[in-house]
């Protein structure tokens, strides 16, 4: 019973995170401008590691959530270092 | 004691990440632990990070569970705006220019993470010569009532935890 | 998959609805992400998934884990006060470049420079 709730809550919930990276990746396709994308990009990666929760969750592992952490700890500093250069036109000044 | 660890939050704050990182309470997880703190709370003095004077901790539980709530509640409002845009044409987003009397950079910064991590509601820019704060408010009725929202229900308890 | 048979039945249930309701946020947030306006609306739309959205999916995790190894696996809370901690800041980056931007190419997006006198 509770096998079949636990998959095809995962099932479902992946469904919806795959769908929600289509929406962002779409936003990232077609800017209009250069914020645009990069806010797009960051919702990527928040999307991308709650993905891997679900994974983690699926596999019955908590490997996947290095992952996770790796991955939010990349998309902070990938977006921070995007907006600086957005600004001043370098990252490090 | 006060000499090793100038910043005692964020020391302890430090410690307990390695411990949750490593899930264990051997001598040598506490012993790692008390290094990283150790090594924060030295980096933070090189910096000349500024120190916070906490009062008042009873009133920190309170506005945590009103955060909380809050986050709920505007979660709820920026999913509907956002599944229903049959009634875009009515809703008005914009700026909304906020005049701060809050100072210390810790209750700002804690300010600042408030306001941005509840949806609806991001903290654009702040002014440090007049200390004005600019908003921009996704479903913006009255900007007086927002200044008001910003003033009486996060500003005065935040100044009363850090000033 | 097969863990999960090992499972009662008062966990499953909210590990079930918390992982669907995070899902279900991460995507009302990204579809705010497609469909809204002007940038500045835009901005507001992902903090849905990073703030509920990722919560409940990091209680459902740990839930999920506690139970079934039956200990406290606490360490989703880093990720959580990660989380806190950093969207603010990529935010606010992001809408003081996007700002910069506009007022330096005169976009009628962006907000008058100084307060007008009245609020004074």
């Amino acid at each position: 019973m509770s096998a079949t709730l636990i998959s095809a809550a995962v099932l479902v919930a992946q469904i919806l995170l795959v769908a929600a990276m289509g929406c962002a990746a779409l936003r990232v396709l077609r800017g209009p401008r250069a914020q645009d994308r990069v806010l797009a990009l960051d919702t990527l990666y928040v999307n991308g590691a709650m993905l891997l929760l679900v994974f983690g969750v699926r596999t019955g592992t908590t490997h996947y959530f290095e992952a996770a952490l790796l991955i939010s700890l990349l998309g902070f500093v990938a977006t921070a270092a995007l907006s600086k250069f957005l600004m001043r036109g370098e990252v490090i000044e | 004691m006060k000499r090793w660890f100038p910043y005692p939050l964020i020391g302890l704050g430090l410690a307990l990440l390695w411990l949750l990182l490593t899930e264990s309470v051997s001598t040598a997880a506490f012993l790692l632990a008390t290094a990283l703190a150790l090594a924060g709370c030295g980096t933070l003095l090189r910096l000349r990070f500024p120190k916070a004077r906490l009062r008042r901790l009873g009133s920190v539980p309170g506005l945590l569970r009103d955060v909380v709530v809050e986050v709920f509640r505007s979660n709820n409002a920026v999913a509907r705006i956002i599944l229903r845009p049959s009634r875009e044409d009515a809703r008005r987003s914009g700026f909304v220019r906020v005049p701060l009397d809050m100072r210390s950079p810790h209750g700002l910064a804690a300010l600042a993470c408030i306001l941005t991590a509840t949806p609806g509601t991001v903290w654009v820019d702040y002014d440090s010569t007049d200390g004005t704060m600019l908003l921009h408010v996704l479903d913006l009725i009255d900007e007086d009532a927002w200044v008001r929202i910003v003033k009486d229900r996060w500003e005065r308890r935040l100044m009363e935890i850090f000033e | 998959m097969s863990q999960a048979a090992d499972l009662p039945l008062w966990a499953a249930l909210p590990v079930a609805m918390l992982l669907v309701v995070g899902a279900g946020l991460a995507l009302a947030g990204s579809i705010g992400l497609v469909t809204l306006k002007s940038f500045y609306d835009r901005m507001h739309a992902p903090t849905l998934g990073t703030t509920l959205g990722i919560g409940s999916i990091l209680i459902a995790s740990m839930l999920y884990f506690s139970v079934l190894q039956t200990r406290f696996v606490l360490h989703e809370i880093l990720i959580g006060a990660f989380m806190v901690v950093t969207t603010p800041v990529t935010l606010m980056l992001l809408a003081r470049a996007a700002l910069y931007r506009d007022e330096r190419e005169g976009n009628p997006d962006a907000p008058p420079r100084r307060p007008p006198p009245t609020k004074d």
